[in-house]
């Protein structure tokens, strides 16, 4: 499952809701991204998150069915908030859910790193000197092109 | 044809989207690049670093060589930053 929203949402209540009725589910991982309050030696008052409408969903769609491809899931889910967030405030949830922790484990970081690289968001940070659109990081490619090779 | 801009390629083309009719040579997304910037300074600019420009046709990533028609949604936007 997929969801693009502006308001915030519930780690807690969004992982019972994905396990309550399917007992075959034996691990969850999930990742939860955060707003930092320093990028790049400089101070952030607040982050806004712009995205392309439809081709994120889209694209979020297409890497969850890859995930549930290459690994034995019994269900998922990625949340990605758009908009003004402030330092503190969650970004972004991936959660997986399988029989085993291996499957779990390696579909979150995949889907994560997938994410990163793939869904047409970008961010826009305040700092005290104004907006500034943060760059890609080639870390960030590296990352996604290692699960090419397996 | 719908174009769409995102990001800091929005802020200084200074519009989100436009609907564009380009010269019958324009076949390809390599053409439309080339053919944009003269429609003005502003997309010149904004167009002039091609190792920072992705491109998505009717929503989904393209290459230069990728064919475009009258009535495709083409997306112009830097290299993502999400998650």
């Amino acid at each position: 499952m997929i969801r693009v929203q502006q308001e915030d949402f519930d780690v807690g209540l969004e992982l019972r809701k994905l396990t309550e009725n399917n007992h075959s589910i034996g691990g969850v991982a999930s990742f939860l991204g955060l707003v930092r309050d320093i990028a790049s030696d400089e101070n952030i008052s607040a982050m806004t998150l712009e995205h392309y409408p439809g081709m994120t969903e889209k694209l979020l769609e297409e890497i969850e069915a890859e995930a549930h491809q290459r690994w034995e899931l019994d269900a998922s889910l990625i949340i990605h908030r758009y908009g003004r967030m402030e330092p503190g405030e969650q970004i972004v949830l991936v959660v997986t859910c399988s029989k085993h922790r291996k499957d779990a484990f390696e579909s979150c970081e995949f889907l994560m790193d997938y994410l990163k690289t793939k869904a047409p968001f970008w961010k826009l940070e305040e700092t005290s000197k104004g907006g500034k659109w943060v760059d890609a990081r080639d870390s960030d490619d590296d990352a996604a092109s290692r699960w090419h090779e397996e | 044809m719908k174009i769409l801009y995102f990001a800091w390629l929005r802020t200084s083309i200074g519009k989100s989207t436009e609907e564009i009719t380009p010269p019958v040579e324009v076949k390809t997304v390599g053409d439309l690049l080339n053919w944009l910037p003269s429609l003005g300074e502003n997309y010149a600019s904004a167009l002039e670093k091609r190792d920072l420009l992705r491109i998505a046709v009717n929503q989904e990533y393209a290459e230069l060589d990728q064919i475009i028609k009258t009535g495709d949604e083409v997306a112009l936007f830097p290299p993502v930053t999400g998650g």
